[in-house]
């Protein structure tokens, strides 16, 4: 491939002394990150500020070139992005600030792929509950050509069984990816509650949570952000597909933790046993709600087999990861807690998951 | 191939000061200049000395606010050799230097400058591709309308060989769609360019507003202002340098070509973005379609001072295809990016603000751009 002629190493050093250089006045760069038409892929650009702003709220709402996103059309291609969550820059660090935006029409109607503006309105609705969420992001690292990273050209690593929590050089690939990721999401103020390696080589999964209500999907997509940015500067890519590869080997999710006030106090189980049963008679429209594409991706992982449930059934029970829906084995003996909800696609909005898990769980539709 | 040499080799001697045990303190001072073609950059450097112990330099000064604190004109005219850039003929060689504006040098770091300069010639008279004389013509005589600009500086990044960044030897990176303000490999390449260039920009002094990647995998955008007059061309100028600059420590190129990639691949632009007072007023959207009215009648005029070439340059791009307006159609509209004159939809909304002149080629002269669009638009010049 035509390249610079300098290595890795070389470049790191030389953007460092760039890193390094520091404006007379203070300026602060800002960069917007935005949902595109896809509702799965992610964009960014950066403002230059002359303060440090304090809350998105300081930030103006800007705008980008829809027609380029598979957003508009040419003839009246501006969409605009309007900040809604700030972060701090690990890439860039000092004042430099990341904010996760929603997308909006020149009419200022929410953009097609923007779930979080329906979202936000029904936690504010359910504010008393105070709904917290956990979410484990599972993901793949992939080579340049598409092949997991680590993985023999043209060829596979040996059956599932020693990778999961892995270590070791047979045992694990990307580790410094995963490592670089959670500082780097610590250091911008993402809730980032875990990380361990996953039963597929080189696949891996990270927690983002407890976060209330509207939080979880700022952060969630924000943490996104970072490991597609971080794995940027190491080569290698980053994938969110539900079934990378066919056949005997596990799928991804994100799965979806969930509690209310009422679940996580004493006797709670009995509003967890509520629950489940509200979403056994909504499983289709929650499935149509758990992947980006209605159902189609998740087809592909929702087998039954590798530890998932048919996505033709609803099932749920304790510790059962064949379930749809299953309840830890602590919750039990506890006798309140969370559920855990294993349906969603890894490549799923936590917008429209999040959202739709509280119209039935707690406004009952 | 590119040459790289080591950079920790060099960095050990750029951390050396530039002061001497009798208190004499040098600056360097890094000349350039717009060459014969119109688009290239040249440079040269000069030490400058200044003893702290001097009546004429206040003891409380060091030499970087001295030198922050310099008028231009106590800036030392210079010359060069005018037949080696295509300026000058060899036996009447010599060309003179003039500073016009000074940034801080974010290669050398304080207390060392960045010095843009005039090109004139042993009569005094400016040289042929010095097009700011005129351009502060203008902007001097439209003082009172406060003239603004913003300049959206598309280019593309090459490896050796010529060949975009990135791309696949003797082949194709996958259809445009996923790269424009991407993230991820795959997505993006060259960022570390990309945020260098950044960062030297806003340490130099420069207004550069913001950055972002692309629809043409290895092409990015960064823009500078908003700047009043002539200060547009001043710093779109110097952050050009800047950028082959910071290229050169990456072993990568830069070219501003409008069409470096035949085919179903985006061009490249400078997008002008251009308001006066009366359009950032209420109801200003009077005085943009006005504007725009004005820009209608002088097209092709404007065609032939938006690229090096009068508008062969852009005769690749304008295709009306791939968001560009045919370059032999006049038209404008609001959000719309296949037309000449874009007006955005926020300004359609408010009633005010500004016009983007798409037409531009991202190898244009921003001296000439500003100029006509000035002398179109205020001093009512006609063909």
């Amino acid at each position: 491939m035509a390249s610079s002629n300098i290595d890795d190493m070389g470049k790191k050093a030389v953007l460092q002394n760039y890193l390094s250089l520091d404006p007379k006045d203070p300026k602060v760069q800002v960069m917007y990150v935005w949902i595109d038409g896809s509702g799965e892929g992610l964009r960014c650009k950066t403002k230059t500020y002359n303060s440090v702003p304090k809350s998105a709220d300081e930030l103006i709402i800007w705008n980008y070139d829809g027609s380029s996103t598979g957003q508009a059309e040419g003839k009246n291609s501006d969409m605009f992005i309007k900040p809604v969550a700030l972060f701090n820059d690990p890439f860039r660090r000092g004042n430099n600030k990341l904010c996760m935006c929603e997308v909006y029409d020149y009419k200022m109607d929410k953009a097609e792929t923007n779930n979080r503006k329906s979202c936000n309105e029904v936690m504010e609705q359910v504010k008393s509950s105070e709904p917290w969420f956990g979410i484990e992001q599972e993901y793949t690292l992939l080579d340049r050509d598409g092949h997991p990273y680590g993985w023999p050209r043209q060829g596979f690593p040996g059956p599932q069984g020693p990778y999961y929590c892995g270590v070791g050089s047979d045992k694990v690939y990307g580790r410094e990816i995963v490592e670089a990721h959670y500082k780097a999401c610590i250091y911008a103020g993402i809730t980032i509650a875990g990380t361990n390696a996953e039963v597929m080589p080189s696949q891996w999964e990270f927690q983002v949570g407890p976060c209330v209500g509207i939080d979880i999907g700022d952060h969630l997509w924000m943490a996104r952000f970072l490991l597609h940015r971080v794995a940027e500067d190491f080569g290698v890519i980053v994938s969110f597909d539900p079934k990378p590869i066919p056949g005997d080997w596990n799928g991804a999710g994100a799965h979806t933790n969930f509690s209310t006030l009422e679940m996580r106090q004493p006797n709670g189980l009995v509003e967890i046993e509520k629950a489940c049963n509200r979403l056994s008679l909504r499983h289709k429209e929650h499935i149509a709600a758990y992947d980006p594409h209605q159902g189609e991706d998740n087809k592909r992982r929702l087998t039954g087999k590798h530890e998932t449930a048919h996505i033709d059934d609803f099932s749920w029970g304790v510790a059962n990861r064949g379930a749809s829906i299953r309840v830890p084995r602590q919750v039990a003996a506890d006798k309140c807690g969370y559920l855990e909800d294993r349906r969603p696609s890894s490549n799923c909005d936590p917008y429209s998951v999040t959202e739709i898990i509280i119209r039935t769980v707690v406004l009952g539709e | 191939m590119a040459v790289i040499l080591d950079k920790v080799c060099y960095g050990r001697y750029m951390d050396l000061e530039q002061k001497d045990e009798s208190s004499n303190e040098s600056a360097i001072l890094t000349y350039i200049w717009v060459d014969g073609s119109g688009q290239g950059l040249r440079n040269k450097m000069r030490t400058v000395e200044y003893n702290t112990k001097d009546p004429n330099v206040s003891a409380s000064d060091d030499v970087a606010t001295h030198l922050a604190n310099l008028s231009l004109s106590e800036l030392p005219i210079w010359n060069f050799d005018g037949s080696s850039t295509g300026q000058s003929a060899g036996e009447n060689s010599d060309l003179y230097l003039k500073p016009v504006a000074v940034f801080r040098d974010p290669f050398l770091r304080d207390p060392n400058k960045l010095v843009l300069c005039d090109v004139y010639d042993h009569e005094d008279k400016s040289v042929g591709t010095n097009n700011r004389l005129s351009c502060l013509d203008a902007m001097k005589k439209a003082k009172d309308v406060e003239p603004w600009f913003g300049i959206e500086q598309e280019y593309t990044m090459l490896g050796y060989g010529g060949h975009p960044l990135g791309w696949p030897v003797n082949g194709y990176p996958g259809p445009q769609g996923p790269y424009y303000c991407g993230v991820g490999t795959g997505k993006v390449v060259g960022r570390e360019v990309m945020e260098a260039h950044y960062k030297a920009c806003l340490y130099a002094g420069i207004i550069i507003s913001g950055t972002n990647a692309e629809v043409m995998p290895a092409q990015w955008e960064y823009q500078v202002g908003p700047c009043e007059g002539i200060q547009m061309g001043d710093h779109l100028w110097v952050s050009r340098f800047i950028l082959h600059r910071v290229a050169e420590d990456f072993g990568v190129r830069i070219t501003f070509d409008p069409k470096p990639m035949e085919g179903d691949w985006n061009g490249a632009g400078a997008h002008c973005n251009y308001s006066t007072k009366e359009m950032r007023a209420e109801g200003g959207i009077t005085a943009i379609h006005k504007a725009i009215e004005l820009l209608g009648k002088r097209h092709m005029t404007h065609i032939r001072m938006y690229d090096p070439h009068q508008g062969e340059d852009n005769k690749r791009r304008l295709t009306g295809r791939h968001e560009t307006s045919s370059i032999f159609d006049f038209s404008a509209g609001v959000a719309n990016r296949g037309a000449s004159i874009r007006i955005p939809r926020q300004c359609g909304q408010e009633g005010k603000g500004y016009l983007e002149d798409r037409r531009p080629s991202s190898n244009c002269d921003p001296y000439s751009v500003t100029e006509i669009i000035v002398r179109t638009t205020v001093l009512g010049e006609t063909d």
